[in-house]
């Protein structure tokens, strides 16, 4: 069984949109409600390693990807979130998983605002402390 | 806090070439907590990088860092072409693939150096930086730059190699290997070094795991993960060559990964030079599709990520780039804790970390935020604060 339809199996009842975009890039559209539990499966259970996660901007919302890569294959799995509510956007944090999440979540956090419920240590990262409360510097300005 | 004792490293400190500021918390001699602030460096080149066209940004992302500055570009080509499916010419791909090599030669001679300063072994450090040097003088017969070589380009490389010049690249090489052999004999062999290295500064393999740390930092602890390998990119599963995995997790080990890669990166650049074929090195790519892609380089510090995503227009919507140091400086949370505090310098350093890297981004969006400076406004402060000195030291006022 290949990691592919291995990740498909463990995501099933969860996965809203799968997406083959190259031999080697998988997007995976879920609820950000079960991004703990998919962030589980593809850490603890099927040893993929989280290579990083990215936020933007959008005009429907927030959207976050998270990359899982497999390296024994190669193959990245970029699970992908949308958070509507852009006034008051939150989402379980993956850093109570493994620590390899805590900076990026910090780094969203400023950058875009998002909250990440649960994170242990959410402060500015690359920020400086007194940095204006409610200025994202990477939100969009027609959204202001 | 129930700790005493606080010894700040930074963020101005001899130690490091960059500000970063390290706080250990110490009960006598033995460091038990650390906090790693960051921030110093940040330049706000992922937002500039929405406001480049998608060629300028090459160049943008090349001046993320000094050191690896062939990583980041070739890591945003290859995010582009995984994008807009762009297939690169072969010769363009070899190019590539030297390049990289050469760079990553460059930049482990530059950590041992730095690696045998900071334990004191200056001998290493002048040679290694001696050795290093032919390698620059290579980068500058290529590319005519020692360092920012600007070749990468989307569906290309910006030069060509010429043939008159691959002799001299291969005597360098040549060159090169009796350096490394006696790199390999004054550090492996050395038990003095052997006895200050070994069992100072472990990651452990689950804490490597935990941290998602990358390239040398994760493969001196038994991981065993290469980008060039796993997911391969410019020319690397058309040469032979291995992955040097060590299991220990110190910093000696973290030292032979390095060494050893040295000899396998000139080794590939060698069967690069001979199996290059003749033929254009671009690809002419002139528009970007809507779409979105992620390109991985193997960094000489690991993985380097890039996601770029487009709309159709000439500009990137959104463009993330995680440098390697990123994963690797946190892990220092526990590679550094636990030891003592004449270990921790060199414990920090080995993770060779790269700030620049790591915090990329100055976001100037409030030109009438008072807090936020240009380079002029700081060579005036620098001037005022030099004429106060002066007036306090009663000397005449310099005009």
């Amino acid at each position: 069984m290949s990691i592919r339809e291995k990740v498909k199996a463990g995501l099933t009842g969860k996965t809203i949109d799968w997406h083959q975009h190259s031999v080697r890039r998988i997007y995976i559209l879920i609820k950000p409600a079960d991004i703990k539990e998919v962030a589980k499966i593809l850490f603890k259970d099927l040893g993929l390693r989280f290579a990083t996660a990215s936020g933007q901007d959008t005009p429907a919302g927030l959207e976050i990807l998270y990359h899982f890569s497999f390296d024994q294959s190669g193959e990245i799995f970029s699970v992908r979130v949308l958070i509507e509510d852009k006034k008051n956007p939150e989402i379980d944090s993956i850093a109570t998983l493994f620590s390899g999440a805590e900076w990026i979540e910090r780094e969203m956090w400023e950058l875009l605002g998002i909250k990440f419920i649960g994170h242990p240590n959410l402060k500015h990262l690359l920020l400086i402390d007194d940095w204006p409360e409610g200025d994202f510097p990477l939100r969009h300005k027609h959204e202001s | 806090m129930s700790h005493k004792v606080i010894i700040p490293i930074g963020p101005y400190h001899p130690l490091q070439e960059e500000p970063e500021f390290f706080r250990l918390y110490v009960e006598g001699e033995k460091v038990v907590d650390i906090d790693i602030v960051i921030g110093y460096m940040h330049r706000g080149i992922e937002e500039l990088s929405e406001h480049k066209h998608f060629d300028q940004v090459a160049f943008l992302v090349e001046r993320i860092c000094g050191i690896c500055s062939n990583s980041h570009p070739f890591a945003y080509v290859n995010a582009v072409e995984d994008l807009a499916k762009i297939l690169v010419p072969e010769r363009a791909l070899y190019i590539r693939t030297i390049i990289a090599e050469l760079e990553r030669l460059h930049s482990h001679l530059l950590w041992l150096g730095l690696a045998g300063h900071f334990i004191g072994y200056n001998t290493v450090w002048m040679w290694a930086w001696k050795y290093r040097e032919p390698v620059l003088d290579c980068f500058e017969l290529i590319t005519g730059n020692r360092n920012h070589y600007a070749m990468m380009k989307i569906g290309g490389v910006r030069r060509d190699i010429k043939d008159e010049d691959i002799p001299i690249l291969k005597k360098t090489l040549d060159e090169l290997v009796p350096a490394l052999n006696l790199f390999k004999g004054a550090v492996m062999d050395d038990p003095i070094i052997q006895a200050r290295l070994k069992g100072v500064g472990v990651l452990t393999k689950k804490q490597a795991l935990d941290f998602c740390v990358v390239g040398p930092t994760a493969r001196a602890s038994g991981l065993d993960l290469d980008v060039r390998r796993d997911d391969p990119y410019g020319v690397y599963d058309k040469v032979n060559w291995n992955v040097i995995v060590e299991k220990e997790g110190d910093i000696f080990a973290k030292t032979v990964v390095r060494i050893l890669e040295m000899y396998e990166s000139v080794s590939i650049i060698r069967q690069c030079l001979e199996k290059m074929p003749k033929g254009e090195i671009d690809a002419n790519i002139k528009e970007i599709p809507p779409g979105e892609g992620i390109g991985r380089v193997e960094a000489p510090r690991g993985e380097c990520f890039h996601y770029v995503r487009s709309d159709g227009t000439n500009r990137p919507i959104r463009h993330k780039i995680r440098a390697p140091s990123f994963m690797n400086v946190v892990s220092n949370k526990v590679a550094a804790v636990g030891g003592t505090i004449s270990d921790a310098a060199i414990t920090l350093a080995a993770v060779d970390p790269c700030y620049c890297c790591t915090e990329r981004t100055t976001v100037i969006r409030k030109p009438d935020d008072k807090k936020i400076m240009n380079g002029w406004d700081l060579i005036k402060l620098s001037q005022e604060k030099t004429d106060r000195l002066k007036q306090e030291m009663r000397c005449p006022k310099a005009k």
